[in-house]
């Protein structure tokens, strides 16, 4: 079988970009917010009213066309540019066709914005969905500024191509100056229809884990570490029924992975002049791709996360779990291009673009980092004494977790590991962001000291690719109830050997840092293996609202809660 | 560095930072944030649906006495925690069954690892048909080790099948499937020249190349041996305790 490394000259060629929308980006079908030019080149005028139409539109990223979901034709959606303290109003029509691989019926979620119930977009919670012709007007104040984006949350349409990058000008000046301003939104495309994905999912959970240990790696474990310490470490795995090897579901063996709605070998290109301050929007529209980024040559000035400003950062890489957003500002001066190198963190493929002077410039790729490999304290099952285990110090595990067959793990030792950059990022020789460098720029937007605490543990099944929250999926559990006005604390542990990037609709998550203080405003937090984490919630919106994991194949697979806000 | 320089400006601006929303209360709901939180229909979901699959173990051509075809079939239909389970074995040599069994079973997850199945088996060869219940326990056993123990009560009296299964990997396409059979039955069954305890032991290695994760070809080898009584009664017979068989195949699944 021919090597799947995608920096062979082969795999180039099976994933390079033969033809289809990507290439001259939006097709633009009379839609006012369509820019003329590939998402990310340019970005639209501020408006108040869009006439978005979904539909089914065919592509080509790997030389096979597959029939995509678009918006006016477009994959990635239009770029969407809000001006906060305006009313903004979008008519959204379902154009899918009879029949179409991917369902009836459709809708548009706008990820991290404060919306009435009715407006959020989340079809059977908020509202009914959009049928297959008919139109939904979705109208709403736009209360806040930054860096955001909107999704289908409509089964499997996400994975399809159904998202776009949204952008919100702020009434106030930002805190930062820059010349040009780019989205880089990164995704994840499959040939496969995303329900046969899921199924295969279900059947060979490890499908695309092409990389597991064999004999070789036993024998060479045996000469450096000796045979009993290998064999121990080898039946502490084979124990739990996992390989250390698993970083990721789905990966580049299924993936080709997009800029922009381009593919490497298509190289999206915004230009500079050297000396610009360039402002980059990085957004992870991935169905269940963690990206790690970075610039080669460049140091990355981080200034917003999910939206919200935070003091400035400067790092040369940065990990984007699915859904988050970051606005970065670099300052490329003394090479005409530079490389925007994006690998998922299982290390098996990648997708690049180039900051360059002019177009049709590339700089080197640098190659993929060695694969990471999991230690027994990456998944919270290393014990700090060896036989004296304190059990006061011992995590109280949900009864909903006890002797379920949906549950095959739980952290022995989780904590906030909100200094460590992630699994294969460590000690690599570079700067690397994790989430203890991040701070608002602002005070606790509320001030109020959570008045009660809501824990919730990431749970699942690794071969039975089953997910869920306290050992309960979403069909069977009764949804979490807020009272109105309400200051709380969600802390959540995580009991899987995966991470899990956790968004709740409707109201901010604040993150707490180590003493339990605000930290960071985020909409989607980052939940490592083995972490234990926790976030403020000020429940100021009533109605029903989701909360789920924002790996799309999680989420169906039950890892979600209903959260409802209601009146005393 | 360039950040250097980018630092002290950024920070500069960031003086100018916008006040917030800071120690605001909580506004009371309006009418229209009221009528906006109506309940919707009930959200679709995925996370109970039914899947499938369909594994053929061996699907093999054996050199035995002469050419035969073989075959080890499983498959699922369910949801995560109750599953429709099919199984079936056999061999087929001059356009004959040699032997041929299906058993129907359903299964429920017991705990993470096991699930307990009970259902019917069915022995179309050798002999007339006769019909079992069947009771179990199947999983992946620690160390990787995929384990299927089953009872059997019925037509022929009592039996028990222990099954074992590894993957040893030389690669990641090149895997050698270590596989182990044992029989027992409760009592004698001269006919088919079966005797009462152990009756037979099988030894497989099956060496695999995985073309696709879907599609293995695979040359192996499979040791047979009557044990302890039903060696006797094979002797006796003059039928052979044992063989050895080559077998080439694929492994596939759907």
């Amino acid at each position: 079988m021919h090597n799947r490394s995608v920096l062979s000259p082969a795999a180039l060629t099976r994933r390079r970009f033969v033809q289809g929308l990507a290439a001259g980006g939006v097709l633009g079908l009379g839609a006012r917010a369509a820019p003329a030019a590939p998402p990310g080149s340019t970005l639209p005028p501020a408006a108040t009213d869009f006439d978005l139409t979904i539909g089914e539109t065919a592509v080509n990223f790997t030389g096979r066309a597959r029939p995509a979901i678009t918006v006016n034709g477009s994959l990635p959606a239009p770029v969407l540019r809000w001006r906060q303290g305006t009313t903004v109003s979008v008519n959204v029509r379902n154009a899918l066709p009879a029949g179409s691989i991917h369902g009836d019926a459709t809708s548009l979620h706008w990820h991290g914005i404060l919306v009435p119930a009715n407006m959020d977009g989340v079809p059977g919670m908020s509202f009914n969905g959009i049928r297959r012709g008919e139109a939904y007007r979705y109208r709403f104040p736009v209360k806040q500024a930054g860096t955001y984006w909107y999704h289908s949350h409509s089964g499997f349409q996400e994975q399809a191509g159904l998202y776009g990058a949204l952008i919100i000008d702020p009434l106030e000046p930002e805190p930062f100056a820059y010349d040009r301003d780019y989205v880089v939104q990164l995704s994840d495309w499959t040939d496969l229809a995303p329900h046969a994905l899921f199924a295969r999912l279900k059947k060979m959970a490890d499908y695309d884990n092409l990389h597991q240990r064999t004999l070789g790696d036993f024998l060479r474990d045996t000469r450096s570490n000796g045979f009993k310490a290998t064999l121990r470490e080898r039946a502490m795995w084979g124990e739990m029924r996992m390989s250390p090897t698993d970083v990721a579901d789905v990966n580049a063996n299924t993936y080709t992975y997009l800029m922009n709605g381009v593919t490497a070998p298509a190289n999206w290109t915004g230009l500079f002049k050297p000396g610009e301050r360039v402002r980059l929007r990085f957004i992870n529209s991935a169905a269940m791709t963690y990206f790690d980024v970075r610039i080669p040559g460049l140091a990355m000035t981080v200034v917003a996360v999910d939206g919200q400003y935070v003091h400035p950062v400067t790092v040369e890489e940065l990990r984007i779990a699915v859904a988050e957003t970051f606005d970065v500002i670099v300052q490329p001066a003394g090479q005409d291009a530079f490389t925007i190198f994006a690998q998922d963190c299982a290390r098996t493929g990648y997708v690049r673009g180039t900051l360059a002077t002019r177009q049709g410039l590339a700089a080197p790729v640098p190659p993929l980092d060695p694969r990471p490999l999991l230690t027994m304290a990456d998944v919270g099952m290393a014990h700090p004494g060896h036989m004296d285990m304190d059990m006061e110090g011992m995590p109280k595990h949900p009864p909903g977790e006890q002797h379920n067959p949906l549950v095959d793990n739980q952290s022995l030792m989780p904590d906030s590991r909100l200094s460590d950059p992630g699994i294969g990022l460590r000690d690599n020789g570079r700067q690397v962001l994790n989430y203890g460098l991040l701070h608002s720029l602002f005070a606790d937007p509320d001030g109020r000291e959570p008045a009660r605490e809501l824990e919730l543990h990431l749970t699942g099944h690794m071969q039975k690719f089953a997910w869920s929250f306290d050992g309960i999926k979403f069909s069977a559990a009764e949804p979490l109830r807020l009272d109105y006005g309400e200051r709380l604390r969600i802390v959540l542990v995580n009991d899987t050997m995966m991470a899990h990037p956790i968004h709740l609709h409707g109201m901010w998550s604040d993150l707490e840092d180590d003493a339990g203080a605000f930290q960071l405003r985020k909409h989607t937090v980052d939940m490592p293996p083995g972490s234990r984490r926790s976030f403020r919630v000020r429940a100021d919106a009533l109605g029903s609202w989701a909360c789920h994991c924002h790996l799309l194949y999680h989420m169906e697979a039950g890892m979600m809660r209903e959260v409802v806000v209601a009146e005393t | 560095m360039m950040a250097a320089r980018l630092l002290p400006a950024l920070l500069a601006c960031a003086a100018a930072v916008h006040a917030g929303e800071a120690g605001t209360a909580v506004p009371a709901p309006t009418d229209a944030d009221r009528a906006a939180a109506a309940a919707a229909a009930a959200h679709e979901f995925h996370d109970n649906d039914v899947h499938g699959m369909l594994l053929w173990n061996h699907l093999e051509y054996v050199q035995d006495h002469g050419p035969a075809l073989a075959w080890d079939v499983r498959g699922w239909l369910g949801t995560d925690l109750d599953r429709l389970w099919l199984r079936s074995e056999g061999d087929r040599a001059d356009g004959r069954f040699g032997s041929a069994d299906a058993e129907l079973l359903y299964g429920h997850s017991v705990s993470a690892w096991w699930d307990v199945l009970a259902g019917v088996r069915h022995d179309f060869r050798p002999g007339d048909g006769r019909t079992w219940a069947a009771l179990g326990l199947q999983g992946p056993a620690p160390l990787g080790f995929d384990v299927s123990a089953t009872a059997y009560a019925g037509g022929g009296g009592t039996a028990a099948r222990l099954q074992i299964e590894y993957a040893l990997l030389f690669t990641n396409r090149l895997i050698l499937q270590p596989e182990l059979n044992l029989w027992l039955h409760g009592s004698e069954d001269p006919m088919r020249e079966l005797g009462s305890g152990i009756s037979t032991g099988e030894a497989a290695l099956r060496l695999r190349y995985e073309f696709t994760r879907r599609f293995a070809p695979y040359l192996g080898i499979e040791w047979e041996r009557a044990l302890g009584a039903t060696a006797s009664l094979r002797r006796a017979a003059d039928t052979g305790a044992g063989s050895t068989r080559l077998v080439l195949g694929v492994r596939t699944w759907f």
